[in-house]
């Protein structure tokens, strides 16, 4: 198609901005994989060997020693389910007054709503390992430390969606509520809370089945739970056992995915 | 009528299994911290450790910051390459896992490996590849692949489950053979969510990548955990902020990312206006 003058026009889908920044960043990605596999310390012998090693670490698992379970791994997994529960309850109850102050529909106040967020914010941004690293410097090795490192790391998970499930709430109610002359705790109890109910389970059982594969790492750095059980048989390469420990954990984590969706479908 | 009419039952009564669920959990509490030996008295004496402790977590020491440097450095690195080839890897296997596009014989094993890959935490997985290939980055670029294959893999299965069959249906009435009918009717479909769960891996792996390393896998988790086994607690102080402040660009790294590819910002875009960021919901998930 010619214009006017002559010129001949092509349809572009993207302005030339546009374009200029993508490829600026797709530049910048090739550039940034190309640095990186230069300069990252990989010993080619170890990656060429790779394959080999692995057959080896699993013919060294076999058998898997079955009568480690009842020894031990029972009652280790039992406390990783415990922590992930007690963790997950806690962090329950300390996100909500959190996410309340952090939707500011229900909080009409910037500077609170900013102070919440930090909360939320710096809790997500710490790994549960790291938090557990820190309960365990303060409360001693244990499933104490585990139980608190779980919760905090919750914290910001459930109580930024349970804000922004308040913030999405719809205000009909809450306006008839206020005109009736409803005083503010009442508007977040019949008001709100019956709006956001289903999302908040929702989100227990979504954060509950995370924690149960995040607890099962925290006894690496001593936090309790199978990760204990896990390090000392890696420590005294007792692959056997490890391999049942693994196999402990995989089932866990099945069960408890297959836990939370029929506990969805039928309650939620 | 003599007989006055029963008392209606109270509309407003709800049903009874709340309460007694509430009750069950007020009692799993209790026995639960009676099997994890948790106690008023352990709480504490730990709160009475806790003032000591921060007191020597601060101020925080950035005194070896060569070191500190070198670790970003790695786990940058080590996030990067697992990214890449976790999605390089994910994208075939997502593929040949939509049942929607491939028979069962194909999708059935291809959404077995992508549950495998899902099953175990990153660290985990780490462990096994520090005994497989030996410590170093390239244990946890291999524990961080297996992760990102898991994720990556399931969400691209879902998104192609999910497009609509009429794009596919009209490329496929041209006579197109498949690898068009991929590119001209699948892809276009899923390239924003793709977009979006690729940048949120690339976050995710930043996450990991900092800790693979207290299982000996490379980055800066090694140095954090040896500096907390040494009670070297300011030093740790200073490795928390530097990952902390690493996590927090790589999270505003994503949303320009996701801003550029989903909503067509440009680089003038991203700095003119703030509120062209906000648009792009962020998914959350671990």
């Amino acid at each position: 198609m010619a214009d006017a003058l002559g010129h001949e026009r092509v349809w572009r889908r993207f302005t030339r901005a546009q374009r200029l920044t993508r490829f600026g960043v797709y530049l910048a990605i090739v550039a940034a994989i190309a640095m990186a596999a230069q300069t990252v310390e990989v010993i080619p012998e170890f990656l060429a060997d790779a394959p080999e090693q692995v057959v080896d670490l699993l013919s060294r698992m076999w058998p898997i020693d079955f009568a480690h379970y009842p020894e031990a791994i029972h009652a280790a997994l039992m406390e990783t389910l415990h922590i992930a529960t007690l963790g997950t309850l806690l962090a329950l109850v300390l996100a909500l007054p959190v996410g309340v102050l952090a939707a500011h529909s229900v909080v009409p106040s910037v500077p609170v709503n900013l102070f919440a967020r930090l909360i939320l914010v710096s809790s997500r941004s710490v790994n549960s390992l790291v938090w557990a690293l820190l309960f365990v410097g303060i409360f001693g090795p244990g499933a104490l430390a585990g139980t608190l490192a779980i919760a905090f790391r919750s914290i910001g998970f459930v109580g930024k969606l349970f804000g922004e499930a308040l913030d999405e709430a719809q205000h009909g109610p809450i306006e008839a509520l206020a005109a009736a002359g409803a005083p503010w705790m009442s508007r977040l109890t019949f008001g709100y809370w019956p709006q956001v109910r289903p999302a908040f389970w929702s989100i227990a059982l979504f954060r509950w089945d995370i924690n149960v594969r995040e607890s099962a790492v925290l006894g690496l750095v001593g936090a309790g739970g199978i990760g204990m059980v896990l390090d000392s048989a890696l420590n005294l390469f007792q692959w056997t056992r490890v391999a049942m420990v693994l196999l402990a954990i995989f089932a866990v984590v099945i069960a408890a995915e297959v836990v939370v969706t029929q506990v969805r479908r039928r309650v939620i | 009528m003599t007989t006055a009419p029963a008392a209606p039952d109270d509309p407003f009564r709800g049903s009874p299994w709340p309460r007694i669920a509430a009750v069950a959990l007020a009692i799993y509490v209790v026995y639960a911290c009676a099997q994890l030996e948790v106690s008023w008295e352990r709480l504490q004496s730990g709160l009475g450790n806790a003032a000591h402790f921060f007191s020597r977590l601060f101020p925080p020491n950035f005194s070896r910051s060569d070191l500190l440097i070198k670790g970003l450095t790695e786990s940058l690195e080590i996030a990067i390459l697992a990214s890449t080839l976790g999605i390089v890897l994910a994208l075939p296997l997502g593929l040949a896992a939509a049942r929607n596009l491939m028979p069962a014989w194909l999708s059935w094993p291809a959404r077995f490996v992508i549950v495998a890959a899902r099953s175990l935490h990153p660290v985990i997985v780490a462990i096994l590849f520090v005994k497989a290939v030996g410590f170093g980055a390239l244990a946890g670029i291999l524990a961080l692949t297996v992760a990102s294959i898991g994720f990556i893999g399931k969400l691209f299965t879902e998104a192609i489950e999910e497009i609509s069959d009429k794009q596919v249906e009209a490329i496929r009435a041209t006579g197109a053979p498949f690898v068009s009918v991929l590119a001209y009717g699948v892809l276009p479909q899923v390239f924003s969510r793709f977009i979006g769960f690729a940048t949120y891996q690339l976050d995710s792996n930043l996450r990991n990548s900092t800790m693979v390393g207290i299982v000996g896998a490379g980055g800066i988790g090694g140095t954090l955990f040896a500096a907390f086994q040494r009670f070297d607690y300011d030093y740790v102080c200073a490795i928390l902020i530097s990952i902390i402040a690493l996590i927090m660009a790589g999270e505003v790294f994503a949303t320009a990312i996701r801003a550029i590819f989903i909503e067509n910002a440009t680089f003038a875009d991203l700095f003119r206006r703030g509120d062209a960021l906000r648009h792009v919901r962020h998914t959350e998930d671990d």
